[in-house]
């Protein structure tokens, strides 16, 4: 019962990560989100009793996918609509 | 003309879906009569491998895992074709700040502990849960934190190259001597063993840990490479 309360938990813990990660315009807090996700996704391989997956999962999932998505970022833009709004409204404080 | 062909496309989709689908009866106990019976069986019996995962994944469906390998090599080898460009002026990484001490000490501290994390890992892969993937992927991760902490770390591509070549080429040539007894493919010509021990499972350690190398040499490379991009 108690595992099935955690699993329970964990699951909307996942889903909230998801769409947080979709509907973020900033883009690190996005990343971040779906290392969240990743997160959760071993702890659930783990309970469910698949140690190899939740191994793969911590390792590419949790370290190597995010740190390769926060290289992209620093590389290119980091929020979602910088050149759409560029030109429509110029903010009068910068 | 082309709503036409998407509602036509999506209608032609959706009935192979449905085809698909409308066979599988579920609900219903399908894997009665299956292969999970000979495998759980066999691994133990014969194979003496006491991780039913990796007697799966490196003997009974080895053929796969090289799939899987050849899948990950293709997938590295052309984002380094895409990134290859300044590979003249390696070193100079575009940095936004220096680590500080405590980060450069703690990653040279670490960085031993995460490689022996790897390699015990993907050594013992058919006693305790993990493998040869996983392995190679905490490697990875040992080399990336170093790469974040020094600016002037270097890794060598001919090196990594060179690994990576080789640990694939000794899984093919594993594979191929399978066939000396008359067998098949990846079939296990080594000795068995006992159960619980290193030296058991015949050839499935010696695959593991090429497929260790392997991964570790192609994550790292690829590490480096996306590290090394600047605008």
């Amino acid at each position: 019962m108690i595992y099935l309360i955690l699993i329970f938990f964990l699951l909307i813990l996942m889903v909230g990560a998801a769409i947080y990660a979709v509907v973020q315009k900033d883009l690190l807090y996005a990343v971040i989100a779906t290392g969240v996700i990743s997160l959760v996704l071993t702890v659930l391989f783990y309970i469910l009793q698949a140690p190899d997956v939740a191994l793969t999962e911590a390792a590419i999932g949790v370290a190597l996918t995010t740190i390769i998505f926060l290289i992209t970022i620093r590389n290119t833009l980091r929020h979602e609509d910088e050149y759409s709004n560029k030109d429509k409204f110029k903010s009068p404080t910068k | 003309m082309r709503k036409f062909l998407v509602i036509l496309i999506l209608a032609v989709l959706g009935f192979y879906l449905f085809e698909a689908f409308s066979g599988l009866g579920l609900g219903f106990p399908r894997f009665e009569h299956g292969v999970k019976d000979y495998y759980l069986d066999k691994t133990v019996s014969e194979l003496h491998v006491a991780n039913t995962v990796t007697s799966i994944v490196v003997s009974f469906r080895g053929f796969d895992t090289l799939g899987e390998v050849t899948v990950l090599f293709l997938a590295v080898s052309a984002l380094g074709s895409v990134l290859y460009k300044r590979r003249h002026d390696v070193g100079s990484r575009s940095i936004l700040f220096a680590s500080s001490g405590i980060v450069r000490s703690g990653s040279k501290l670490l960085f031993p502990a995460i490689i022996l994390l790897g390699v015990y890992i993907f050594i013992h892969g058919h006693l305790t849960p993990g493998g040869g993937f996983q392995g190679g992927a905490i490697i990875a991760t040992g080399f990336l934190l170093m790469l974040l902490a020094y600016e002037n770390f270097r890794v060598s591509h001919h090196v990594l190259s060179y690994v990576e070549s080789l640990a694939g080429i000794i899984f093919v040539v594993i594979g191929l001597l399978g066939f000396i007894d008359g067998g098949t493919f990846l079939q296990n010509f080594l000795p068995s063993g006992i159960l619980n021990e290193l030296f058991s499972g015949g050839v499935i350690g010696i695959i593991y840990v090429m497929v260790g190398f392997k991964v570790a040499a192609e994550l790292t490379g690829l590490i480096y490479s996306v590290l090394h991009e600047k605008d």
